[in-house]
Parts: C-alpha cells; structure tokens; sequence
C-alpha cells in the first residue's frame, strides 16, 4: 500500500499554484492550495500537510511572519518558494525555520528533487538512521566513521562535525550559522572564513576533483548543502 | 518718446513690495498738544463703526480726559511689562498684537525707543514688523522726531529730541497733518491741555513761541506735500504716465570724522529727495585717517550709519587725498551732485595743505558742487589727541641727539683734515636721518641741536655759544631748513606706503578669500571655508546660516562646534527675513552676542553670515565694515556659482540619465520581446505535437530572458545605489563552481577549463556580486567566443592581487576599446558582433567589481585570439595565511 503525500501550496498566483499542482500531481503527490495567509493557516489546521511550499509576497501577510508560525502550528516541511532573490531574505527565512529554499523562477524538476529530499528527510527523522550514503562517500553516526570506496577516510573532529551537520539533513541547505554554532558552540562572533576553511580540507578528502566540489555543493552566501546524489556536468 | 511712457520698474517694485504689506498711515503734528492722538482714535473708531477689526497697539493719553474717552469701546491689547533696573515699563507687546492679528492697529508715538532688552530698540521698528505682517498700522508723530528735519527743528528751537524716526518710514506711509493754528495751541497750552514731561518744561516753555511753532507747521506741512508728492512720482512712474523727471542724477556727500557731517549728510538726503536721485555717503581715507581717535573713529561710523539710515549707500575709498579721492570716486559713481563741508580748518593749516574745497571745484568735472557750512563748532579734543603722534616717541629724541653727539666726535677728530665750514656739512647727515626717520619736530629739534653743538664745539671761540659771524646764523637756517624739507619728503613718503600697504593688505585679503573659495568645489567645502575665512580675517567665531523652509539652519561653523540659541537663531532669522543686520552692533535684537551679516545674491538672500568675539565684544570694528562687506560680496558671487555649478552638474546628470533611459527603452523593447516572440510561437508549435528540439529552444529562450531581466534587477539596484555589501570569506572554487553551473545554458556545451591553485587563498568579496560578475564574463564569453572553442577561468596569485581571468577565443576586442566595452549599453560594432545582448552585462560586472573594491580590466588576446576579462582582487580582500591548523 502506497501512502500518498500531501503537500500545501501557499501562493497568491492561480498560475504558479496550478503549474505546481500539475507538476506534483505528476510525480503522484496530493495537493491543496491557499491563496492567502489566513486561507493558509486554516489549511495548515484541517490538512496537517507533510511538505508546505510558501511563496513570500502574500496580499495579506509578509510571507517571513509566516514561517515560524507555520512552523508553530504544525511539524510540517517548510520550502520558501519565491521571487525574493536577496541572500539576506533567503538566510532570514532559513535561520527563521525554513527547511529549504528555491528561487523563482524554478524548474518543476528542481522542485521535485526538493520534495523528494524533504520527505526522506522527514522519514529519517520519524525512524533515526545510522548511516548516510552520499555518491561513493559514507557516513556513520554512531561509529564516527567516513568512508571513500570503502577506504576510511582520516578526518578531524570539526570536519567531522561539518559533514555531520550537513549529512544529518542531506540535500537540504544548512545556513553557515546552523553549522557554525553546532561546530563552534562557544565562538559568539562566527568567522565564515574558519568553515570555508574546513570545508576546503574536506573537499580535499572526500571530493573526486577537489577544484570541481559535486559532493558538498555551497549556496551563496547562505550555507552548504549536502547532496546525495553528486551531479555531473 | 516711447522710453517716456515705459514703466520705471523700481517704482513697480516699490509698489508691488506693499502688496500684501499692511498700509501706514501717519497723523503728523507740528508740536505736541494739537491732537494727533485724539484725531487718531476718532478715526480708529470710524473705522470700527464700518466694521473693521481695530484694536489698540498702544495709546498714551497723559490723563486727557477727551482723550480717555476716545479709548472707550476699542479693545486694547495689554502691554507688556519690561523690568529695567527696578522699574517696570510698559511697553507695546508686538507679539500679542500679531497673535491677535487685527485689520488695523493703533500705535502712538512713532518716534517711542522701547525699553532695552526689547525685540527692537525703536517703536518704528515694531510697525514695520506689523506692517510686514499683513496688519494696518495708524500712528502718530511729532514734525522735529523726522530725521531728515532733526537739524532744522532743532536749529529754531534749540531744542535736540532724540528720538527720531528715518524717512524712509513716512516714504511709504499715507500722511495726515493735525493743523491747528499756533494761537490756538499756544491757548490749549495755557489751559493745561498740552502734556509736558516736567524735566523738559523749561526748554518746552521756549519752544512754544509763537514763531517757533509757525516755522514746525510750516515743515510739517512742507514734509506732507513732499510725501504726497513722493508717492504722486511713485503712482506715476510706475503706471509710465507721461511727464519729465530729473533722469540720472545721483548725490554723493563726503563725510569726516568732524561732528558737522551729520549734517552734511541730512542735507544730501534732502537734496536727493528733492532730485528722487539716489545717493552715496563716502568718507575718504587718507593717511590722515590712521592717527584718528576711537572717539573720531566712531564717530565716523555714526555718520556713515546715519546715512545708510536714510537711504544712502556708504562707501570708505582709501585714496592720497581728499581731492583725489573724491573725485574718482564722484567720477566713478557717475554722481552729477557733490555735497562737502565748508573747511572749518585754520587758515594756516589750508595755506599749508590747500584747501580741499578750492581744488575740487577747480579740477572735478560735471558735478554741481554744493559748500555747505558746518552747523557746529568741532570738539576740540580731537585735534589735541592726534597731534601728540606728530611728536613722536621720545626714544626718537634720544638716538637723535646720540647722532649728533657721534657728528660732534667725528668732526673733532676729522678737524685735522677737513676744514672748520665742512665740518657743518656733516651736521646734515642726523638732521636728513632724523627728520626722515622721526618726523618733523624730531629733524628740527636735531637741527637745533647740531646748531648748538657746531656753534659750541667748532666756532671760534670754541666751548661758548656766541655767534659772532653772520655765516653760522645762515647755517643754523640752513639747518632748520634741510630738517623741514626732508621731514615733509619723508612724511610724505610715509603716508604713501602705508596707504598704499594697507590698499595692498586689503588686496591681499580679499584676493586670499576668493582663492580659498576657488579652491572648494562643493557648497557644503565653500561655507565652511566662508566661515573659516571670516573667522581668520576678523579674529572672531562665525557661522553660516541658509534659509530653509524650517527657517534659518546651521550649516557653516568655525570653530565646528557652535551651536545657536534662541536669541541668536531671532536675529538670523530677521537678517534673512529683512535683508539688514540684525544682532549686537546693529539696530535689532542687539541683546544677542552675534552679530549676523545677510550675503546678498541676485535674487535676495542666500546666507547669513553670524560673528561673534569670543570676549562677548563688538564682532565688526567699524573700520573694518568696508572690509567685511568685500568680503560677503565675494561670498554671495562664490555661492552663487557653485550653486550654478551644481544646478548644470544636476542637469548633465538628466541628461545622461534620460540617454540611458532612452537607449534603455530601445533596448528593453528589443532584447525582451525577441526571446517573447521565440517563446510564443514555440508554445504555439508544441500545442500541434511535442518535440524535444522545440522543448530545448523554449527552455533557452526563457533562460536568456530571465537573465536579462535579473540583469536589468542588477543595473537598477547599482543606478538606485541600493547596493548592500556583504562581504564575507568566500573560496574561489565555489564561486567558480556555481557561476559555471549557473550558466551551462548559455555556454551552450562549450568546455569550461578552470585553472585555479588549490593553495589559492580565501577572498573577500560579496559573494552575490561576485556571482553575478563571472555568471556576465561567462555568458559573454558565450556568447562571443567562436563555436567549439573553451572558455578558461584562470586565477592567478601575484605579489599584491589575485587576477581571477575570464578568456574566451574568438575576435577579442578592438584596441583602444577596452575601457568602452564597460559603458552600459555599449557594443562593439563588427560583423559578427551584432549578438543579442543587452550591453548592460559588462556594465553590471564593472560596477559591481568596482563596489567591492576590485577592478576590472578588458585586453585583447592574440595567441589564441580572443578577449580577457580579469578582475583583479587586492590585497587588503586577499586572506592569507588561514589553514586549518589555526583554526579555533
């Protein structure tokens, strides 16, 4: 028996709304639709959505209020999808509790691939994994162990708790200051040269070609983002 | 006869100027006691009855009963009162009465000085204020209170008032003369009707004789008939109706620092009044001048001030002598009436320097000349004061006699050699030098003395002073003689350099002014550089003022850190307001430490310019008044014309924008519709069947249409400067590897070799820009690099930058455009250059770069041909020596 997802689309656009409903009705996902944020808040109440995707420019709210009080309301999956390219809003509206963010325009594929990410993501989360297997590199939480090809690789204990924070959500984007206070618990002031360091030596270890990164994929000026499966050219 | 009929626009002015302005209307007496007040309140209560808002200003009625009843039904603003040195006066509250805001207010006493501490020091000051409000205004005055009048009144009666009332008052007033007979009012006075203040009733008793009181209303009636004959001039003049005026004419009167040119300079107002002539009160400044007294110093100004009082411009012309000067000056003003004093000097001392009089009717031009006697005797200090310069120091006497006791010496042991009559001539030299070096009295005093010592110590019989040869007399003349001469050479000499350095210091001055407001190139460097200036030049603090919709505001200050306060922030505001001075040492809120100075531009004032001495003293000496005024005017022009300057920048950069605007309209309406048309027509094709290539060119088409228009995003954001920085550690690789991602559609297959040292180190950029610069090299070279051929990243680590290149294969660029290829909108013309493309990218990535502090550079390449664009990143933005073992 095959359990179908629900997801809710937030956005004040008929067209966006029925482009998206098309595209997950595709990939066989069910889906509801709000236009506003009230709208949206009662949706979120009735339908306990696993995945919502929220536009930013609603008529009646600031799409950024909404975010945690959706994320207060219920356990669901939060992807920001907006035209709203500043870095400053996309950092905001993940520090915010924002699970993932796409840039409009999109490509329907990229949205799927997010939806997907996200609701594996939701399904470790429900049963606990022990092991994250990225491209040919893998990951064990309990051991603390990383392997290439079978081959362990050495690293040290804040490289470590680099890929541990980005494997723990792998696909997702994680801000730097979501790894950096993990990492860095007692640093107040966070220096993003100190982790563009770290995951320079990290690349060194565990990416085939160091100079062309596939396996830790960094968003500008946002944060990194783990990806499960390494994109070619 | 046309230019006969043309209206005379000052006369427009003047009567435009009232427009709006409340109207004055003046009850005129010829003495006290004829009902001016009386007159004034009945009609007040007309007026009332006919529906108009009167109220009362200010009425004395001295406890006349008729008067009193009169009051009766007005309504009266409360006086203020003002404690003075433990009394209380009551004065006029000229801010009630415009909070009050009547049709028509009444206020006796014109002529009233109000208590001191008060806005103004004259009642006449607060009508004009009235009056400037929008309020009508009824008064009252007595004929001898009119300056103009005040030597003549006071000339019969012998008796001075102080309180006087300018002409220029009365010039825009509608005038009512009370006319009672003198018998009359000699009857009232008789009867206890007339009010006289008890300290005066002596000298008053005098004053109301019969022939006194027919010579004041005589001149009362006179100075009506004048006025209205003013304004008859004004009405006509200015409605251009025919008739024929004295064209052209203008007064000038010379005043000295001798009491009698107050007078003098009465006089030309009448003469200009009666001419309607402008005119100029000068004084002229000769060597003389420097050795005057504070007391003629002042004097001086009090004559000059006078003058501006009564509506004459003033002017100090420095110049050898008094002739001289005035006639340039007379010629220069083009002035057709010449008002001087008859020379109140001794004949000796006119046989001795000419009389000034005598020449300048013999050599001046054109110009009616008109000798008026002096009306008082001079004090007589002054001259005894002065004349103690021209004896010089007494250190002067002592190295004269030195010198001649040194001749003594030398001609005793010289006595050998040269005979006894050449010794004499030696005597010569310490009488030349005193007398050129000491002045007059010191070179006859030295010849005296060498007389002496040659009679004691050379003429036989020696160690005597007898004279017993007619010769040694004629030496002692000859003595004197040289001393004279010599002195008056030397003297003259004297007065001509210091004339001419204190012309040349004041050159000097003025032109350091102008080069230091040259050298500013903003309005905002040119007032601090006013200020600084002034504040240099007269040893004093000073600010500048502009006017603002708010009112004055601070915008200059030397030293910085002055700050104004109310009764400053009133006299800047009425300098800017009333175009006068206004502060200490002027005629308003003389209360406040500052003295504020309006600078005057074409069209009105542009600035006030505040002095204040830090000993709280008077700002401005008035010598030094001609100076300052240079000084503002230089200010105005300098203001002006950055002001011009900036309007003209403003304008090219309208026009700049409105050409971008233009070519990007064009451009917007090209580069957007294209891929709209591809994208319309495909989806139209795709609805018949599906085919990938079709799917493909949609999927390229609205991919260059989404980075035009985030192109267009970008060049709004740098235009509207709207450009947050966020610069944060950034790894080249990553941001090479995610512009290169970013722009695998535009690339279009082609090969990216990316040639970056894996030690290279970390940067400073913002990461966003940064992104945005190599996504528009890369897509340039895209779109210009022959097919099939790669596309290099290359970075490349030099002493003092990192180059992070972009090189494409193909045509490359012209030489001598490469600093081209970065205007917006610019593309290269060529054959196969004539790409789709929006000519903003290369624009975006140049200022962006520039924003972050790197620069860009375009060069063509010859081996392989083609075009590199490097962004060079300094070393300031360049982190180095960060490995992970330094890590926290």
């Amino acid at each position: 028996m095959k359990l179908r997802h629900k997801l809710l689309i937030i956005d004040d656009e008929p067209q966006i709304r029925r482009l998206i409903h098309a595209a997950l009705a595709r990939a066989d996902y069910e889906s509801v639709e709000a236009s506003n944020a009230r709208e949206a808040m009662e949706r979120l109440r009735e339908e306990r959505p696993d995945i919502t995707l929220l536009d930013l420019g609603l008529p009646d709210r600031d799409g950024l209020e909404l975010v945690p009080l959706i994320k207060k309301e219920s356990d669901t999956t939060l992807i920001v999808v907006s035209a709203r390219d500043m870095t400053d809003e996309k950092v905001a509206a993940l520090d915010l509790g924002a699970d993932d963010y796409l840039t409009k325009p999109f490509d329907t594929d990229e949205l799927l691939a997010r939806v997907r990410v996200a609701l594996r993501n939701r399904v470790s989360r429900e049963g606990g994994t022990a092991r994250v297997q990225a491209g040919d590199v893998s990951i064990d939480f309990m051991a603390h162990i990383v392997t290439k090809n079978g081959r362990e690789v050495h690293l040290t204990p804040k490289e470590y708790g680099v890929l541990e924070q980005l494997a723990k959500f792998p696909g997702r984007i994680i801000t730097h200051k979501q790894i950096m206070d993990h990492v860095w618990p007692h640093e107040h002031e966070h220096h993003v040269e100190y982790l563009r360091v770290l995951i320079r030596t990290l690349r060194q270890k565990l990416e085939d070609d160091p100079q062309r990164p596939r396996l830790i994929g960094n968003e500008l000026g946002i944060g990194y983002r783990l990806r499960l499966e390494p994109e070619g050219e | 006869m046309s230019d006969q009929h043309r209206p005379d626009p000052e006369a427009f002015l003047r009567q435009a100027a009232r427009e709006g302005r409340g109207r004055l209307k003046v009850f005129l007496g010829a003495a006290p006691g004829v009902g001016k007040t009386y007159e004034m309140l009945a009609e007040g209560r007309q007026r009332r009855e006919a529906g108009i808002d009167v109220v009362i200003g200010i009425v004395e009625t001295h406890g006349r009963r008729e008067t009193e009843a009169m009051v009766q039904g007005l309504e009266v603003v409360p006086r203020r009162i003002v404690a003075h040195q433990s009394h209380a006066l009551a004065e006029m509250d000229i801010d009630a009465i415009l909070a009050r805001h009547p049709a028509l207010v009444l206020v006796d006493e014109l002529a009233h000085s109000n208590a001191p501490g008060s806005r103004h020091p004259k009642r006449y000051q607060d009508v004009q204020e009235l009056l400037a409000a929008g309020i009508d205004v009824y008064s009252t005055v007595n004929i001898q209170h009119i300056e103009s009048l005040n030597d003549v009144v006071a000339s019969f009666t012998r008796v001075r008032v102080r309180e006087t009332v300018p002409d220029s008052v009365l010039e825009e007033a509608e005038i009512e003369v009370i006319d009672i007979p003198p018998d009359e009012l000699i009857e009232r006075l008789k009867e206890g009707k007339v009010y006289i203040p008890e300290e005066a009733s002596r000298a008053l008793t005098h004053f109301f004789s019969k022939s006194n009181l027919t010579a004041l209303r005589e001149l009362a009636l006179r100075r009506a008939a004048q006025a209205v004959d003013a304004q008859m001039l004004d009405y006509v003049r200015a409605h251009a109706l025919a008739g024929s005026f004295a064209a052209g004419e203008r007064v000038v009167v010379a005043v000295s620092e001798l009491p009698q040119s107050a007078g003098l300079v009465r006089a030309a107002k009448r003469l200009a009044d009666a001419l309607r002539a402008p005119w100029t009160a000068v004084h002229i400044e000769t060597p003389r001048t420097q050795g005057f007294s504070e007391e003629e110093r002042q004097r001086l100004a009090e004559t000059l001030a006078l003058a501006a009082r009564l509506g004459a411009e003033t002017a100090s012309i420095p110049a050898a002598g008094v002739a001289e000067g005035l006639r340039s000056f007379t010629a220069d003003m083009r002035a057709t009436q010449l008002v001087i004093g008859k020379s109140t000097r001794s004949w000796w001392f006119e046989l001795r320097h000419g009389s000034v009089v005598d020449r300048l009717i013999r050599d001046i031009g054109n110009v009616a000349v008109h000798v008026l006697p002096g009306e008082e005797r001079p004090v007589s200090g002054g001259a005894g004061q002065r004349s103690r310069g021209a004896w010089g120091q007494p250190l002067d006497y002592v190295w004269a006699m030195l010198m001649v006791a040194a001749t003594t010496l030398a001609g005793r042991l010289l006595l050998q050699l040269i005979d006894l009559s050449n010794i004499s001539l030696l005597y010569l030299v310490p009488v030349m030098v005193a007398a050129a070096s000491y002045g007059l009295r010191a070179g006859l005093a030295t010849g005296v003395a060498s007389s002496l010592a040659y009679n004691f110590f050379f003429l036989p019989p020696t160690g005597t002073l007898t004279v017993n040869n007619p010769e040694n007399v004629i030496s002692i003349l000859v003595f004197l003689g040289v001393a004279v001469v010599t002195s008056q050479f030397a003297a003259r000499m004297h007065a001509q350099t210091a004339l001419a350095q204190a012309s040349a210091r004041q050159n000097a001055t003025l032109a350091g002014f102008s080069r230091q407001l040259t050298a500013s190139a903003s309005p905002e460097e040119m007032r601090h550089a006013i200020c600084a200036e002034v504040a240099r030049l007269f040893d004093v603090r000073a600010v500048l003022l502009v006017p603002s919709a708010l009112g004055p505001q601070l915008r200059a200050a030397y030293p910085p850190e002055d700050r104004l306060d109310e009764i400053e922030r009133a006299a800047a505001r009425w300098a800017m307001e009333h175009d006068e001075p206004a502060g200490r040492g002027s005629s308003t809120l003389t209360a406040s430490d500052w003295l504020f100075h309006p600078v005057r531009g074409k069209a009105g004032v542009i600035a006030v310019i505040g002095l204040a001495r830090e000993d709280a003293g008077e700002p401005v000496r008035s010598d030094q008044v001609p100076l300052l005024m240079s000084l503002l005017n230089q200010a105005a022009i300098a203001l002006e014309r950055v002001a011009l300057e900036e309007e003209m920048m403003e304008a090219g950069q309208i026009r700049e924008r409105d050409r971008l605007r233009s070519a990007l309209l064009s451009s917007v309406s090209h580069d957007l519709r294209t891929p709209l048309t591809t994208i319309l027509s495909t989806t139209r094709e795709l609805r018949t069947g599906y085919s990938p290539e079709l799917a493909e060119t949609l999927d390229a088409e609205a991919q260059r249409l989404n980075r035009f228009i985030a192109n267009l995003l970008d060049m709004a954001r740098v235009e509207a400067g709207a450009l947050p920085l966020r610069m944060e550690a950034t790894d080249l690789f990553d941001a090479v590897a995610s512009a290169v991602h970013d722009t695998r559609p535009a690339l279009a297959g082609r090969a990216v070799e990316v040639e970056i040292p894996p030690d290279i180190p970390l940067v400073r950029v913002d990461a966003t820009l940064l992104h945005h610069c190599l996504i528009n090299l890369l897509d340039n070279a895209g779109r210009y690099g022959d097919p099939d051929t790669p596309v290099t990243v290359r970075a490349v680590r030099r002493p003092d930058a990192i180059d992070l290149s972009v090189i494409d294969q193909g045509p490359g660029i012209p030489p001598g455009e490469e600093k081209r290829v970065f205007d917006t909108f610019t593309r290269l013309e060529g054959s196969d250059r004539a790409k789709t493309g929006t000519g903003l990218g290369l624009a975006i990535v140049k200022a962006f770069a520039e924003a972050m502090g790197l620069a860009v550079e375009a060069r063509g390449m010859t081996d392989p041909p083609g075009a590199c664009f490097t962004l060079s990143i300094p070393r300031p933005l360049i982190l180095t020596d960060l490995s992970d073992e330094d890590l926290p």
